[in-house]
């Protein structure tokens, strides 16, 4: 099945069956990317823009790879620096481009909603790739699919979300996700980094790593924003990494089959110690990169469904069997 | 001479709706007449006399904070606009903000503003000055020249005076004078980049937030700096059940203190904003349900005086942005009186105990004879349908900018006809 709504704007939104469709999609196109030819028609003949109005490498790395696999033509614009500058609005910018027809918009933007103000002035799919602090979706998904082979299973796992909550769209996609799934979610960090009223969002909220890591089956870690503080958060980086940052010790207060995540770009000593951050046998973090690719694969495919109306399976390998591939991620 | 016959007559002194007439004779109330009693009414053969059908007949509606857009933005709105939205609304006089481009703050400027209004606007419009120079928060403005030229109040609007010794200084000395100062209950730097109030919903939205306690705390203090002086103060918008208790407390010891809230505040809250829909951002931020509630019951128990529209003109332009980037405020002029009436028709009030929030206290704090229906008081009148139906079209709105958060919206009640020193300055098309 495709996704009800023209457009990706967010997790919340989303039901169970839809996610799982993205889900299922995606993991045959891990199969399919780890072919030697990687290359399929399913977008062919289709435009998509992705539209940067805030620096992301990899992010933006990992669409454009999507498009260009799927057989879409893809454009980058980085626009950052460019027309907002010259004093045009984001509605602007989106309906100049919008004059010249694309089919699908991947947005990425520093304030909240705005992929939501873009959908309704566009006549393409908007794909939100990151907005302000309120949603991430296919950060989500690939979360999701990084956890669901990992672990084989998404549910009735006690999964910690630690660090910069407040700032952080990946946190929010992530725990409207899992908490889909019947998972146990627990919020760990400083009180000046979790947002208000997150309790209500039913999760646990935990003041310190060794309560907020016992038990856990998965450990989210999250970046410091930095860049999106505007005054004193936390008194120094060396106190944020001794008491919240992700250290053997503190990890070994997880199940000792637990995994560790971080959607990066990691600042190593900061939230994540460099040893645990590179140990092949926990640390699923450059797995979450090849996922991401495939998920973004699937949510493309389905989002464009409608406009092609032809089904996605022809270029993909044979199905494969899905979420069993507990404990070897690394096959 | 002109008669209003066989009407339903709002009284906000003695809290009475009650069947009868009023004559007007150069521009003031003549007499009241009450259908019940006894004995005929003055006639005059050449008197105009209009039959009000029952319908209800009210002192003019006195706004205390209208932000028009002159001098600086009269793309925005214009004394002429302005004017015209404010009596097809009931409003007959407008206490102009002067946060404008450049502010208020001079006597020159004071002058401008009054003159172009004179020529403008067919409601009557007193202009606010700066309480500091361009509302800075560093010295204070002309206080006793700004009064002789006719300042009917000092305030720098939503720009908070951080330093406490010039914001005492100019208390102290506004206090000298006898003039009104009203304040604006928000810390700047809890509120600073806020776009919305803390809490679950918020952070659902991942919007930048500020604590309802932000506006407690600044209360606190302007009303300690208000004991401290005894200068005559008002707020202009309470919206917080938190920060009412401090309002109780300063009004028990008898202070010149008095309270204001927004229309917007009494009828929305924050749940609005939901699909980040800018026309719902306003200062400050719409709060929760629980918060609207407790304002509401202030309002129904006499702690806060006065309702104002808070009409803040902005263009399509500066909310077609994504939520955190657009301008704050929202217009009010037209909607204030159906929009309150919902606080009627859901029996929050009563009609005549609205009108004390509309018209009689705002004009009394101010010292104007108006806002009373009563003889001798100037012959400032609207006369309205409270239960007619209508949904609003924003483009169907007098304002130059169209940023109302009720487009689309059912609302009741609807302005036949309003008047200001006796003449007819509006007739509703039904």
């Amino acid at each position: 099945m495709g996704f009800s709504a023209r457009h990706l704007l967010g997790i919340e939104h989303l039901s169970k069956a839809e996610i799982e469709s993205v889900l299922d999609l995606a993991d045959r196109y891990v199969a399919f990317n780890r072919q030697s030819t990687k290359h399929s028609d399913t977008l062919a003949g289709l435009t998509q823009i992705n539209m940067f109005f805030e620096d992301s490498t990899r992010t933006q790395s990992s669409f454009e790879l999507a498009g260009k696999r799927l057989g879409a033509d893809v454009m980058n614009m980085g626009l950052r620096t460019s027309s907002l500058r010259k004093g045009e609005t984001l509605i602007d910018t989106a309906l100049t481009l919008n004059a010249m027809n694309p089919d699908l918009l991947v947005v990425r933007h520093p304030s909240s909603g705005a992929a939501d103000l873009l959908a309704a002035k566009v006549e393409c799919a908007v794909l939100n790739a990151g907005d302000g602090r309120h949603e991430h979706p296919t950060q989500a998904l690939l979360d999701a699919l990084t956890i669901r082979r990992a672990k084989g299973r998404l549910h009735r796992l006690t999964i910690a979300i630690c660090g910069d909550i407040a700032h952080s769209r990946v946190a929010r996609s992530n725990i409207f996700l899992l908490s889909k799934f019947d998972n146990r979610i627990r919020l760990v960090g400083p009180r000046t980094l979790m947002p208000t009223g997150i309790d209500r969002f039913g999760a646990e909220i935990h003041d310190n790593m060794a309560s907020g890591l016992r038990g856990c089956d998965v450990v989210m870690m999250l970046r410091l924003q930095r860049e999106r503080m505007d005054g004193a958060f936390i008194p120094s980086e060396r106190e944020y990494f001794h008491r919240w940052g992700l250290g053997s010790r503190e990890f070994a207060m997880a199940r000792p089959d637990a995994i560790v995540m971080h959607p990066g770009p990691m600042n190593r000593g900061v939230e994540i110690d460099g040893e645990i951050a590179d140990d092949i046998s926990r640390s699923v973090i450059r797995d979450q990169v090849e996922m991401g690719v495939a998920v973004r694969m699937a949510a493309m495919t389905l989002l464009m469904l409608s406009r092609r109306g032809r089904p996605p399976d022809e270029d993909l390998p044979a199905s494969l069997p899905t979420g069993i591939r507990s404990g070897d991620p690394h096959r | 001479m002109m008669i209003l016959e066989n009407a339903t007559l709002i009284d906000p002194e003695s809290e009475r709706a009650f069947s009868g007439s009023v004559t007007i004779k150069d521009g003031v109330i003549a007499t009241i007449h009450e259908a019940s009693d006894a004995g005929g009414q003055e006639t005059d053969a050449g008197a105009r006399v209009v039959d009000c059908d029952g319908h209800c007949l009210a002192p003019g509606i006195v706004d205390i904070g209208v932000k028009v857009c002159e001098p600086g933005e009269r793309h925005k709105e214009s004394f002429r606009t302005a004017g015209e939205a404010a009596v097809a609304g009931g409003i007959t006089t407008m206490v102009v903000r002067p946060d404008t481009v450049p502010a208020i703050d001079t006597p020159e400027i004071l002058e401008f503003v009054h003159r172009r209004a004179v020529q403008d606007s067919p409601a009557r419009v007193l202009p606010m000055a700066a309480l500091t120079r361009g509302r800075s928060g560093r010295e204070m403005t002309e206080i006793g020249f700004l009064l002789d030229a006719g300042a009917a109040a000092f305030s720098d609007a939503d720009n908070v005076v951080q330093d406490n010794r010039v914001f005492s200084r100019c208390l102290t000395y506004a206090a000298g004078c006898g003039a009104l100062v009203i304040g604006h209950a928000q810390d700047p730097t809890l509120s600073a980049g806020a776009a919305a109030t803390s809490g679950a919903f918020a952070s659902r939205l991942g919007l930048p937030a500020v604590s309802p306690l932000a506006e407690r705390i600044q209360l606190e203090r302007d009303l300690a700096l208000a004991e401290m002086t005894g200068v005559r103060f008002h707020v202009d918008q309470l919206t917080t059940a938190a920060a009412l208790p401090a309002l109780h407390r300063a009004r028990d010891a008898g202070f010149d203190v008095t309270c204001g809230t927004s229309i917007h505040h009494l009828t929305l809250n924050e749940i609005d904003i939901e699909g980040y829909r800018t026309f719902f951002k306003v200062k400050p931020p719409l709060r929760g349900e629980s918060d609207r509630m407790a304002v509401v019951e202030a309002l129904a128990d006499g702690q806060i005086d006065i309702i104002s529209s808070m009409h803040t003109p902005q263009d399509e332009e500066s909310k077609r942005l994504p939520f955190e980037e657009a301008a704050s405020g929202a217009i009010g002029l037209e909607t204030l009186l159906p929009a309150a009436l919902r606080l009627v028709h859901d029996g929050s009030l009563s009609l005549p105990r609205l009108w004390r929030h509309l018209s009689l206290h705002p004009a009394r704090r101010l010292g104007l004879d108006s806002g009373r229906l009563t003889s001798g008081a100037p012959a400032d009148l609207v006369l309205f349908d409270p239960a007619k139906p209508f949904v609003l079209d924003r483009f169907s709105l007098r304002s130059k900018s169209k940023n109302t958060p009720f487009d689309g919206h059912r609302l009741q009640g609807r302005v036949l006809m309003t008047f200001v020193g006796g003449e007819t300055v509006y007739v509703g098309d039904g």
